[in-house]
């Protein structure tokens, strides 16, 4: 997207704002690969233990046997479809309890203090208790992920309706509208900005509740090598599955920053 | 003879708080007629939002009765801000009331973006109301209003919130939409010289709880525009009446 100038003091700004974007740019990836430039000579020239704290060259090396052996892409898949579903259900369910609570503003009251209760609790700690009730398996993990994800949800995009319902209410009262009409024309489409960033947060929930889950109990999965990697002293293992999850995380939210992008187009 | 549009007969109206019961309205007894332009002027905090409130059957009389002359009088509100939403186009913002009371057919749509066009914003149809300035955000609003057809329309200081360039242009604007579309309108605003310039007749009201003080007639032609009332001889003679009847 290039935009004409208008004149040559115009152009010259347009460029000075395109140079100083360019800038930053560029020291992103030089600030990345400092990092990993430090990590790995750090590793070679024996100033801290490899063993310890492994180095960019063995969790590549690490990525790669993965791949060959062919479980990187069952680790992978186990836990990105855990994500996106604990994601998905944590955020529909989070969403339609918001709707319930705007809806009944009495339930909303006599519930208020539960929510307050359940968003400060740390979710982790129902971990046991979901082992105990579900099952060692893919659904404990995947309720994680929805149950850290799904207060909040409800708690910011409740938020986002009650804040986009207050005036224009008396405008939709004068008009005469139902209240499924208020909620349609009004508060669902003004809810929107608050929708999205309640994805954007949960997006992070959800990856927090399901490698804490697969912490607690999983054959595969990242945060199953993170576990399995520590108890062994592989290291390399536990580095080389972070550099996929931070690959993987930031793909998600930037699908989630896209999607806003389109909405508000 | 005009004939009345819609009478308050001896309506009171009290409500309640935590701090205890609150007479807003007591014993109002007062005309509207078909085809006139009536002011409501009164203190801050009398109540004279609670008159539209009462007519517009948001709220109901604790005591006495509002009897309107036909049973399907059509009413419009216009509300103090704009309130447009902004994820709406200036058209479809027009045609949100005509959407929400099922009479959005092609000939209604027609009509109101015929009105779009007569009062100057039909290119800005495709905008956002962010888009627009305060005061044509409130055209904006004037029209989603006049788009239902209202026989009565009810305004609730609708300038109060622009700039005082902005507010004379509009109330001219708004006087010649009024008249030009033969609505009856009750303007309900704390400015003296607005109501002049704008009203057949200017109801004064007293603090709270409000009574009706005095009906003063406004003597102007309805062809002098507000800008050319203000303009007027006797316009500052209307200003003091209403100014000395408004001292407690």
């Amino acid at each position: 997207m290039k935009r004409q100038a208008v004149s040559n003091a115009h152009a010259a700004y347009l460029r000075r704002i395109r140079r100083d974007a360019r800038t930053v740019r560029l020291l992103r990836i030089a600030l990345l690969l400092g990092f990993l430039l430090l990590w790995e000579l750090g590793a070679d020239l024996r100033w801290f233990d490899p063993f310890i704290l492994s180095s960019p060259s063995r969790a590549f090396g690490t990525i790669a046997r993965l791949y060959r052996d062919g479980s990187l892409w069952l680790h992978i898949g186990t836990t990105l479809l855990e994500t996106v579903l604990g994601f998905l259900l944590g955020t529909v369910l989070g969403a339609l309890l918001a709707v319930l609570l705007w809806w009944m503003p009495r339930l909303n009251r006599i519930l208020d203090p539960y929510l307050v209760v359940l968003n400060a609790l740390p979710k982790i700690a129902l971990g046991p208790v979901l082992i105990v009730w579900i099952g060692a398996g893919m659904a404990s993990i995947v309720v994680m992920g929805v149950l850290v994800s799904l207060i909040v949800t409800t708690v910011t995009v409740l938020n986002g309706f009650l804040a986009a319902t207050d005036e224009k209410q008396l405008l939709m009262r004068t008009l005469g509208a139902t209240k499924l009409q208020t909620f349609c024309k009004v508060v669902l489409p003004g809810g929107v900005p608050d929708l999205i960033s309640a994805l954007k947060i949960s997006v992070g929930m959800s990856w927090v509740g399901v490698i804490v889950g697969e912490y607690l109990v999983s054959k595969a999965g990242l945060g199953y090598l993170i576990v399995y990697g520590g108890q062994v002293f592989k290291l390399d293992l536990v580095m080389a599955s972070v550099i996929i999850l931070c690959v993987l995380a930031a793909l998600m939210y930037y699908a989630v920053a896209f999607l806003e992008k389109k909405v508000r187009r | 003879m005009q004939s009345e549009l819609l009478t308050f007969s001896d309506v009171s109206l009290s409500y309640y708080t935590v701090e205890g019961e609150t007479t807003a309205i007591q014993n109002l007894n007062m005309t509207v007629n078909d085809g006139e332009f009536l002011a409501i002027v009164g203190p801050s905090g009398c109540g004279k939002t609670t008159v539209l409130s009462l007519i517009m059957g948001l709220l109901k009389p604790s005591k006495g009765s509002i009897r309107f002359s036909a049973p399907d009088l059509r009413l419009g509100y216009m509300l103090q801000r704009d309130h447009l939403l902004d994820h709406r186009t200036v058209e479809k913002n027009v045609l949100l009331g005509l959407e929400v009371q099922h009479r959005l057919t092609e000939e209604s749509r027609a009509r109101a973006i015929g009105l779009l066009d007569r009062y100057g914003l039909g290119s800005f149809r495709t905008y956002k109301p962010a888009q627009l300035s305060g005061g044509m955000r409130q055209k904006v609003a004037l029209i989603r209003t006049l788009a239902l057809e209202p026989d009565l329309l009810l305004l609730d200081e609708p300038f109060s919130a622009l700039d005082y360039q902005t507010r004379l242009n509009l109330s001219d604007e708004v006087y010649r939409i009024i008249r030009g579309e033969h609505k009856s309108a009750i303007l309900v605003t704390h400015d003296i010289s607005e109501a002049v310039s704008m009203a057949d007749r200017v109801a004064v009201f007293s603090a709270r709880p409000a009574r009706l003080k005095e009906m003063i007639n406004i003597g102007f032609p309805a062809v002098l525009s507000p800008l050319e009332r203000r303009k007027q001889p006797d316009f500052h003679d209307y200003f003091d009446r209403i100014w000395k009847e408004l001292q407690p």
